[in-house]
């Protein structure tokens, strides 16, 4: 009997309307949510630092629609140069001094890496990281840590099934990045293939001093692959793919997502070049006339047209930028009025189904308290020459 | 047999862009006995103006020849303004002068053009070059530019009055200003010179390793490397430098050391020449009396 | 254009008045991790660690006129020691501090030996090739065991000791600042004698120095030794006080943002040390305010303006300053109604 009414009594407890309970953490009132970032607006990856502009304008967007269930958000994006230390630097200020409540799509990883452990310490959401290193989705040792981009081993581990499938006899050769982002998909790649990793006849890495690819290439061709996969980013991608074209080698050619914009890379590099590349997307390409019938994508292009003006439209780092601050947007407003830290990283890993507006329609965005990874599934494309053709179904990569 | 011949033409290739650099900085050596750590940058600057020219929609040839021109003045400019004053100053000061100028052109290109990567067109089309595996047309006419500005280069100075005279105060200032000639303006137009080629290699290279601010940051330690192996005051030693660079570095990645040592090449190929041969392959021997 | 002044060294010999500025200083700096929040005394850390830093690039560039853009590559083999001796061996942070200055400084003193035989710019461009080369050297695959690769190395931050009811921050500032100012007597002591003659003597009139009987080569391979020495002890407890070290927090701007300090701070001086590491650890974060690309484009103005009207920098500007004030007053005090 006293089971009972306790029962009842706690159901009418949380059926009280949430509102009566306001719960505040760090760098929240009743006007203004504060956000911090690090990112690379200077320095060696400054390219990436047009997706901290972007972020910025779509948060003025949402605070001129009226904010987050009435709050403005205050968002402090600071540069780290690409630089750890400094990273450190400004992620303590940001945490410290300016009391923000959580920070979102920090960049790079060397530079997440730096303050993975404080952050978890001091016990401070580090959600939606931006990059796909595979070691943030480790919510039994970091809690606090989450990334945001399809991890690059679950993208890798696609290609190796599609390669297991098509060409099982084939040679692989690979050219990556000689950081962590190619060694990760390089880890990646060979997980996938497991017991049949010995496919990999030859892997070349190059650094991001290297002003060409092109010694690489030439080397990879000589080892007589006929599958090829370029773990690279946008600038070198678009070398490897001339290259290989020029040198009159047609390798089943997998290219990372990272580097699949039309606009960016394989405009550039040469469309007839381009003809026949696979890579893996989850995000709507901007130059593809069909995605961009998709009302999600018609929202995208209006934002890009007022808030972010000086912005290229056919970057597909903007509509990265766009996913990433709409899911923040869309786990804010989950918390309602208990904004507190432990409530966020509650929200945040309570996603189900959620489809953003600017990805591929399917690919939903899925967290539990023990898989942190947000992406499990992306979506195969071939390039026809115009375009990034999805085929096959999703596969998925956890 | 065959991947080697691709290493080799494919150094040739990449030797091309650090020749067309080094050619700039022993220009500038040759004027001002200065080593231009700034170099690669105004390189980078000059050809963002070009890109800006041709985004106006200027046909190429008319905005290559319009920053050839403005590039020239500015060098001159920044002579008589920057350098100028530090011209008797100890070493350090003109290096610290030269490092603010690298930094300063490098924030600036940022600042001023974003920091998203840009793609520079080629003006050497496919009829250039019969379609082969080896090297693109592009590689191949940019080969061909620096050949032809060496050339000039040598025809200018050998041959012509005002290369005469160029050569005369950079090599003895006093006895020039007493034979007439004006050597600050000649300085002057050292560095005009200098700005100028500098933007014909970063109109060449761009094509190929695309335009950002940072494009030239992997190529000026080449680029030294190359100009010191040939000999710092000798144009032909550049180009050759260049070449042997490329060529080498393209090598010891493929076959000896790996890919991810390439600036250690760079490195001990820059230390190596310093202490056991500094004129060069082609350069002469300064011989200093105490 | 008028010649630019000669750089002279400023004047060491101890006088009450400095004796008392530096007591002065030392005590104000003592007690502000009390009064500071802990990342401000986090930032103050930084500024100390590069105050020795820029001391040894001083020694060697401002003093000995070697110019080096290349001391990156000692600030990172130095924190690279005390990480790898940290993590790979636990060994405890303060002892990681005499293993880091020992190693650096055989490196410098190598270093040292062919730089030599180069002069001025050339020495300028061997050094800036080390500092290129040093992150793919970090990064290199067979060294990774020892290095972390790219992916670094993380240590953890010391406690203060014996229970002592200070922060982490609180506690490795102050074992900083000891450090700092132990090798700031030393290096006074070796910089106001016979030693930092000779290093001056040698930059100014090789030729005159040598026949003289100062052992040129000796010297100055010795100044690059010490020189690395100093900048490997501050890279170790920048090591420490970051938490961790990657390739990427040792690229060549870091080396041209030391020589930025000593120029800003004032060659040959040993409180421009000081001057020029509050320089490159506060002005990044004010000039953010104006522009994200400004930090730079500011660096490399207030260089050139530097170098045209005031060589000697902060450190030579301000005794001038305070003696202009003083002459104002003496004047208007003395001379002059309504005072």
């Amino acid at each position: 009997m006293i089971r009972i009414l306790a029962l009842a009594v706690a159901a009418l407890a949380t059926a009280l309307p949430a509102h009566a309970q306001k719960k505040y953490g760090p760098g929240v009132s009743d006007a203004e949510i504060r956000i911090g970032q690090t990112m690379p607006y200077s320095g060696p990856a400054s390219a990436y630092g047009v997706i901290g502009k972007s972020q910025k304008a779509f948060f003025d967007m949402i605070n001129e629609q009226g904010g987050i269930n009435g709050r403005k958000i205050n968002f402090i994006s600071l540069d780290d140069g690409y630089n750890p230390a400094r990273t450190v630097e400004q992620t303590r200020r940001l945490v410290e001094q300016e009391n923000v409540l959580l920070l979102f799509q920090s960049l790079g990883t060397p530079t997440n890496s730096a303050i993975h452990k404080y952050v978890n310490a001091k016990k401070v959401p580090h959600v939606l990281i931006a990059t796909g290193a595979s070691k943030w989705a480790d919510p039994k040792n970091y809690p606090w840590t989450m990334g945001f981009n399809p991890s690059y081993q679950v993208e890798a581990r696609i290609y190796a099934q599609h390669i297991l499938r098509n060409s099982p006899n084939g040679k692989v050769a690979v050219l990556y990045q000689n950081d962590d982002f190619g060694k990760d998909y390089l880890a990646g790649l060979k997980s996938g293939l497991g017991p049949k990793a010995s496919m990999i006849v030859r892997e070349v890495s190059y650094e991001v001093t290297d002003p060409t690819v092109d010694s690489q290439v030439v080397d990879l061709r000589g080892s007589g692959a006929d599958v090829l996969l370029t773990f690279a980013t946008p600038k070198f991608a678009a070398q490897a793919i001339r290259k290989v074209g020029d040198l009159g080698w047609k390798p089943a050619h997998y290219l990372t997502v990272v580097s699949a914009s039309v606009g960016a890379v394989l405009a550039p590099a040469g469309l007839d070049k381009s003809t026949g590349l696979i890579t893996a997307l989850y995000l709507v390409d901007p130059t593809d006339p069909e995605g961009s019938r998709l009302p999600g994508m018609k929202a995208w292009s209006e934002w890009m047209q007022k808030y972010n003006k000086g912005a290229d439209p056919n970057d597909q780092f903007h509509v990265n930028a766009y996913a990433a601050a709409w899911l923040l947007t869309e786990i804010l407003k989950a918390c309602g009025d208990d904004l507190t830290r432990e409530n966020v990283m509650k929200q945040a890993a309570s996603l189900k189904d959620v489809q953003i507006p600017v990805v591929i329609p399917g690919i939903r965005v899925n967290t539990t308290a023990s898989d942190f990874a947000t992406f499990g599934e992306m979506q195969l494309g071939r390039f026809d020459g115009k375009r990034w053709v999805p085929f096959g179904e999703l596969l998925s990569g956890r | 047999m065959e991947a080697f011949l691709h290493q080799l033409v494919s150094g040739l290739a990449a030797g091309g862009i650090y020749a067309s650099l080094a050619l700039a900085l022993v220009m500038i050596y040759q004027s001002t006995h200065h080593i231009n750590f700034a170099q690669g940058e105004m390189a980078m600057f000059s050809t963002y103006l070009a890109w800006t020219l041709l985004q106006a929609g200027l046909p190429y040839w008319v905005a290559f020849a319009a920053t050839l021109g403005i590039s020239c003045a500015a060098g001159m400019l920044i002579e008589r303004v920057l350098i100028r004053p530090v011209e008797k100053a100890p070493v350090l000061t003109v290096v610290i002068t030269f490092i603010a100028l690298l930094v300063i052109f490098n924030s600036v290109a940022g600042w001023v053009f974003t920091h998203t990567v840009k793609v520079f067109p080629s003006p050497f089309g496919a009829g250039l070059l019969p379609r082969n595996p080896f090297m693109s047309p592009h590689e191949f006419g940019s080969i061909v530019v620096t050949l032809a500005v060496l050339v000039l280069l040598y025809a200018f100075f050998r041959f012509t009055p005002l290369g005469l005279a160029m050569r005369a105060a950079a090599l003895n200032p006093v006895s020039a200003r007493l034979s007439g000639i004006r050597v600050g303006r000649m300085l002057a137009l050292g560095w005009g010179l200098a700005a100028a080629i500098g933007a014909v290699a970063g109109m060449m290279v761009a094509p190929v390793v695309y335009l950002d601010p940072n494009m030239m940051a992997g190529i000026l330690l080449y680029a030294f490397a190359a100009a010191l192996l040939g000999g710092i005051d000798n144009p032909l030693g550049a180009v050759v430098g260049g070449f042997v660079v490329g060529v080498v570095e393209n090598l010891m990645g493929a076959y000896v050391i790996g890919t991810e040592l390439k600036l250690t090449v760079a490195l001990v190929l820059i230390l190596g020449v310093l202490l056991f041969k500094p004129a060069g392959l082609f350069g002469r021997a300064v011989v200093t009396r105490v | 254009m008028p010649l630019l002044p000669k750089i002279a060294p400023a004047p060491l010999e101890p006088t009450l008045g400095r004796a008392a500025m530096v007591v002065l200083l030392l005590a104000v700096l003592c007690v502000l991790p009390f009064v500071l929040s802990d990342y401000r005394t986090f930032q103050l850390t930084q500024a100390v660690i590069y105050a020795v830093v820029l001391l040894g690039l001083n020694i060697l560039t401002g003093y000995n006129g070697q110019i080096s853009l290349g001391h990156g590559a000692f600030f990172a083999i130095g924190a690279y020691t005390a990480a790898i001796l940290m993590d790979r061996w636990g060994v405890p942070y303060w002892a990681t501090l005499p293993a880091a200055g020992a190693v650096c400084f055989c490196f410098g003193f190598a270093f040292g030996l062919p730089a030599l035989r180069l002069q001025g710019h050339y020495l300028a461009l061997a050094t800036f090739a080390l500092a290129v080369a040093t992150p793919q050297i970090l990064k290199y695959r067979k060294l990774e065991d020892f290095t972390g690769g790219v992916q670094g190395i993380v240590i953890m931050k010391p406690d203060a000791p014996a229970g002592l009811p200070l922060s982490q921050d609180q506690w490795l500032y102050l074992f900083t600042l000891a450090v700092a100012a132990l090798l700031f007597l030393a290096a006074w002591n070796l910089l106001r004698g016979r030693v930092g003659r000779a290093l001056v003597a040698l930059r100014d009139h090789p030729l005159a120095a040598e026949s003289m009987g100062i052992n040129g080569s000796l010297y100055k391979t010795t100044a690059f030794g010490v020189s690395a020495l100093y900048t490997g002890v501050g890279g170790a407890l920048g090591a420490i006080a970051v938490q961790f070290v990657a390739p990427d927090s040792f690229l060549p701007f870091l080396s041209i943002s030391f020589l930025v300090g000593i120029t800003v701070g004032g060659l040959a001086t040993v409180s421009g040390a000081l001057w020029g590491a509050l320089f490159i650890v506060y002005l990044p974060n004010w000039a953010d305010e104006i522009s994200k690309s400004a930090p730079w484009a500011i660096y490399g103005a207030i260089l050139l303006v530097l170098v045209y009207l005031m060589p000697g920098g902060v450190a030579w500007m301000l005794p001038r300053a305070w003696a202009l004030v003083l002459r104002r007053i003496r004047s208007r005090g003395g001379a002059g109604p309504g005072a």
